[in-house]
């Protein structure tokens, strides 16, 4: 299974991107092989509007069947729930605390949007 | 006389873009249109009495999708700059409140799976007070973009009219869509470090398009004089200077224009028509040589 985590940098140190729509990067993680990819999200950081929506987008034909961030905003929900990816919301520093708490079950499932769109 | 476009725009908000706007329809000679384009909050039609206005609801075409036709290729998503389409092998998800009604992804579909329904984006108000023609555009509450109806609004423009068009303040796609096609523009600024801030971002807008313009400083006389320092070091004409009066202010919240009750304000304003008025003949000629 492939967990994506919003990264601003390219390694399990890196700190977690307290952004979805407007990450820098998002790290997808295979629990099965423990290897990682990243995917640079710079289009989407300069959109005008319409980041989330497309950054989830991006989310879901990655493979990711979880999302892990800071914060999801309300279009980006619901294309990432429509497409049956769930989402984490977490304050964790780094990607591999984040990924720690992940399989420690320390994270709930967020039932809906956590901020307004644009809230940053 | 010809007709014109006058766009009155500025970078700040609140430097009396509207003032100069409903001062100048008044003091020009008829036909005169005046089109209140700051569809967010509209507000030029608040100095003139009407009995009667006419009202046209404004829509945009938002694409809806069949789902027996598509086949999740994501062509539409792909295309539509505006991320208004997510698709990722499915049947696409729209986003129709952010679209901006181009109809781009109707003529990219492979399939045709996509055809266009109409939805309400706001209104247009269009009345007559004194001879003057006023056009009103007001964006409903929660649309985010203002554009369309910008365009809906700049339709009724009366080509054989002097047409003067209040701007939104910013600098953004609001602005530019009000600016675009306009003979002349108008900045209105205030003698501070905030309105030369923005009168500086403003310009660089103006210029991009490549539209003759001139600045009006407003409540001259209450600042510095850095704005018009700046103008002089830039070569941009200063055409109007708006002495800060008290009377201008208690007219204004009376609802009542400075042109009716100041009458030396008549004159001001009439000379600034007469600017902008040689201004956008003066750039059509060097058009044509």
């Amino acid at each position: 299974m492939k967990i994506a985590f919003t990264t601003e940098g390219t390694g399990l140190d890196s700190p977690l991107d307290m952004r979805f729509g407007r990450a820098k990067n998002f790290l997808v993680y295979d629990l099965e092989g423990d290897t990682f990819t990243v995917l640079e999200n710079s289009q989407n950081l300069n959109a005008p509007q319409g980041a989330g929506i497309q950054s989830a987008q991006a989310v879901v034909k990655q493979g990711a069947a979880v999302l892990v961030t800071g914060h999801c905003g309300p279009k980006a929900f619901r294309v990432l729930s429509a497409a049956g990816v769930k989402i984490y919301n977490t304050d964790a520093a780094t990607v591999s605390e984040a990924l720690t708490l992940y399989r420690q079950g320390k994270l709930k499932e967020a039932c809906d949007a956590d901020v307004e769109g644009h809230w940053a | 006389m010809k007709g014109l476009k006058v766009v009155i725009a500025s970078g700040k908000g609140g430097t009396g873009k509207t003032t100069v706007a409903t001062n100048l329809a008044i003091a020009a000679s008829p036909p005169v249109r005046l089109l209140d384009c700051d569809v967010e909050e509209p507000n030029a039609h608040l100095f003139f009495n009407r009995t009667a206005s006419e009202t046209e609801i404004v829509t945009i075409p938002v694409p809806e999708v069949d789902e027996k036709l598509c086949d999740g290729c994501g062509e539409c998503a792909r295309f539509c700059r505006y991320n208004v389409i997510a698709c990722y092998g499915s049947v696409p998800m729209i986003f129709a409140e952010m679209c901006h009604g181009c109809g781009g992804c109707l003529l990219v579909c492979p399939r045709k799976a996509i055809s266009e329904i109409q939805k309400r984006i706001g209104i247009m108000d269009h009345f007559s007070s004194n001879g003057l023609s006023i056009v009103t555009g007001r964006l409903d509450v929660g649309i985010p973009t203002s554009p369309p109806l910008v365009r809906a609004v700049k339709t009724k423009i009366d080509e054989a009219a002097t047409n003067i068009l209040d701007a939104p303040p910013g600098t953004s796609c609001p602005v530019v869509t009000t600016m675009k096609g306009a003979d002349c523009v108008v900045l209105v600024t205030e003698p501070t470090p905030f309105g030369l801030h923005d009168l500086k971002l403003a310009v660089d807008t103006v210029l991009e398009l490549s539209i003759p313009f001139g600045v009006v400083i407003n409540r001259a006389g209450s600042g510095d004089d850095r704005v018009g320092k700046y103008c002089g070091e830039r070569n941009i004409p200063l055409i109007m200077e708006l002495p800060d009066d008290r009377r201008v202010a208690e007219a204004y919240s009376r609802g009542e224009a400075a042109v009716n009750a100041i009458p030396e304000y008549r004159e001001l304003f009439v000379l600034l028509m007469k600017k902008i008025r040689q201004m956008a003949e003066n750039s059509a000629r060097g058009k044509k040589v």
